[in-house]
């Protein structure tokens, strides 16, 4: 009984987490429609930015977090336009052929990363890695409790940015309705390409916790091509509290499952959950659709 | 006119099989048999892939899934019953066409990138439980010894690289026939417009079950030879994302609108990966084929053959 708790205890945390990690998606993905299975690769990317951060000039790793946030802003902006104009722009088969072209450059990420750094496992030293906070029987790493306080800081921060401000509106509105914009006079795509940049800029917090919680190696990209996707789907696309909720609910499945069966069960788990949600629930737990 | 290319077809056909048996008798160098196994085996991938990745426009990435399977159907039946290679390939060829049923029933949900989605959730499934699979060997892997070799091969690389020879000629053949049927004209019309398709007459569920299993059968047994050539399995190689990815770049590369199109496209990345694998080192491999992808991707939609159609068009317009 202790022990289930305890994973429970340890799932919720763990799923906020995945909730940051997947913050970026649900608007890239899930507001823009745009198949970006990048979304992981750039995410590695930004850990190992932290991580030269850290180990060079050793800056705090979410100092680092948000150093590079402009950063990835401004590499959020080229890259959409870059995708919009081969793929959008042209039309057809703009899904199937994006879906490709986000594989080659997350492949492309992945070996520069390991011609620079190396294919060994990278982590990083504050004062918070590899403590543990005691509370009775529970022993819970500080590292996830500071992944939980800023996910949960950075899933609120977007939510109020999205519907609280002009811009973030606007995001929501052309994610309803792209041509009556368009009627209204403004430009949906310069609007998007700023969505894709704030959804490129929040990995830069993401990829800060993504390497405090564990050491990152160059491919673990893939594994969290099924976490980011699950809990975007499961959310329903789009929805940034649903998408709290979905990464919370993959955390403590994920977290159960490990403690019962054991480490080598655990990759099966997200992609598991995403497919028995297309199969059953295709428009996700707090779908718009 | 259809006739003579089928002749044609044919003739070249028994050429190239000729020209692979022949050459396993007078080639003494085993190398070329290792590298030219491993760029056949990505031609027969990259034309069973195709069949319902290019004609019907499902974009399956689970073909590490199907690869891993076949890979591991003969693992099982060396284990189990020290079963020869063809039953192995038979076996994998019915599982594989079992799992494509599935997939195609997964289209009846799914279409558009989570159909693809889909496919690398399966994919991490069945690798997933592989790996907990102990008489497999689980995530360490296994050592396998091959069956002895049958005549009149006298080394078994070599006979494996015949038999990967013939299976890309039943690939080629099926993908062929399919394009010239009412079956290639049907998929092709559910990929244009499904509904559409639906609504004119075309039994869209019938031919993409059908596109499923003749693929998912081909990409299985493609794989199934490969537990003998390695003499060895482990999960995560036989389940890896980049027999996926590799599949689908080559057919991109090479334009899937026309049978012959992934074989050009397969020959020209697999050759090159071979070359820069002994001359530089497999991470550049990978590098190589994101940047082939997302090159031919953005700048030549159509791959090599919609590059060359191209150009006889525009090459006819000048002349008339």
């Amino acid at each position: 009984m202790d022990l289930l708790l305890d994973a429970v205890v340890i799932g919720v945390l763990l799923g906020c987490f995945y909730g940051a990690v997947s913050l970026g998606l649900s608007v890239s993905f899930g507001l823009l429609d745009v198949p970006h299975v990048a979304h992981p690769a750039f995410l590695v990317l930004a850990s190992y930015m932290v991580y030269f951060l850290n180990e060079h000039y050793a800056i705090d790793p979410l100092v680092a977090g948000l150093l590079i946030t402009p950063l990835l802003f401004v590499f959020g902006l080229a890259a959409y336009r870059l995708y919009y104009e081969t793929f959008e722009r042209r039309g057809s088969d703009a899904g199937v052929r994006g879906i490709a072209f986000f594989f080659g450059v997350a492949f492309i990420i992945e070996v520069l990363i390991i011609l620079q750094f190396g294919v060994d496992q990278r982590s990083v030293t504050a004062d918070y890695v590899g403590k543990a906070l005691r509370l009775g029987e529970l022993r819970i790493p500080y590292r996830l409790l500071v992944a939980f306080a800023v996910a949960a800081a950075l899933t609120i921060l977007l939510t109020l940015y999205l519907s609280r401000t002009f811009m973030g509106r606007a995001i929501r509105a052309v994610a309803q309705d792209q041509e009556a914009l368009r009627l209204m006079g403004t430009n949906p795509i310069r609007i998007k390409q700023w969505a894709f940049g704030i959804a490129t800029a929040v990995l830069g917090v993401a990829g800060a916790l993504l390497i405090i919680v564990a050491p990152v190696d160059p491919t673990l990209d893939r594994a969290y091509i099924g976490r980011t996707f699950c809990v975007v789907v499961m959310a329903g696309l789009g929805s940034m509290s649903g998408t709290l909720v979905a990464a919370i609910i993959l955390g403590v499945a994920e977290s159960i499952v490990l403690t019962m069966f054991g480490a080598s069960w655990a990759p099966a788990i997200s992609f598991a959950m995403l497919l028995g949600v297309l199969a059953v629930r295709p428009q996700g737990l707090f779908g718009r659709r | 006119m259809m006739k003579r290319n089928g002749i044609a077809f044919w003739i070249g056909a028994a050429v190239f099989l000729g020209a692979a048996f022949v050459m396993t008798k007078v080639v003494a160098n085993q190398y070329p048999f290792f590298a030219g196994y491993v760029i056949l085996q990505f031609i027969a991938l990259a034309v069973a892939w195709s069949i319902l990745g290019g004609y019907a426009g499902y974009v399956n990435f689970g073909t590490s899934a199907f690869y891993g399977v076949g890979v591991y159907t003969s693992v099982f039946l060396v284990q189990a019953f020290g079963a020869p290679l063809l039953v192995q390939i038979a076996t994998a060829a019915a599982i594989g066409a079992l799992m494509g049923f599935a997939l195609g029933l997964l289209t009846l949900r799914m279409q558009g990138i989570f159909f693809s989605i889909a496919t690398i959730a399966l994919t991490i499934i069945i690798e997933t439980a592989v790996t907990n699979w102990r008489f497999v060997g689980g995530a360490a892997g296994i050592q396998i010894q091959r069956p002895p070799v049958t005549p009149p091969f006298d080394n078994y690389v070599q006979m494996l690289f015949f038999i990967q020879a013939l299976l890309v000629v039943l690939a080629v053949a099926i993908s062929r026939y399919i394009q010239n049927s009412w079956i290639g004209r049907g998929l092709q019309a559910l990929r244009d417009d499904e509904l559409a398709a639906e609504c004119s007459g075309v039994p869209t569920l019938r031919l993409k079950l059908l596109a499923c299993v003749i693929s998912g059968a081909l990409l299985c047994a493609i794989g199934a030879p490969a537990a003998m050539y390695l003499q060895y399995a482990d999960p995560a190689s036989a389940f890896n994302l980049n027999y996926s990815v590799s599949t689908l770049a080559m057919s991109l590369i090479g334009g899937t609108a026309h049978w012959s199109g992934p074989i050009i496209g397969a020959i020209l990345l697999s050759t090159t990966q071979q070359l820069l694998t002994v001359t530089i080192s497999s991470e550049v491999n990978v590098l190589v084929l994101g940047v082939m992808l997302v090159l031919f991707v953005v700048g030549a939609p159509e791959g090599i053959m919609g590059l060359i159609s191209r150009l006889r068009r525009s090459r006819k317009e000048g002349e008339a």
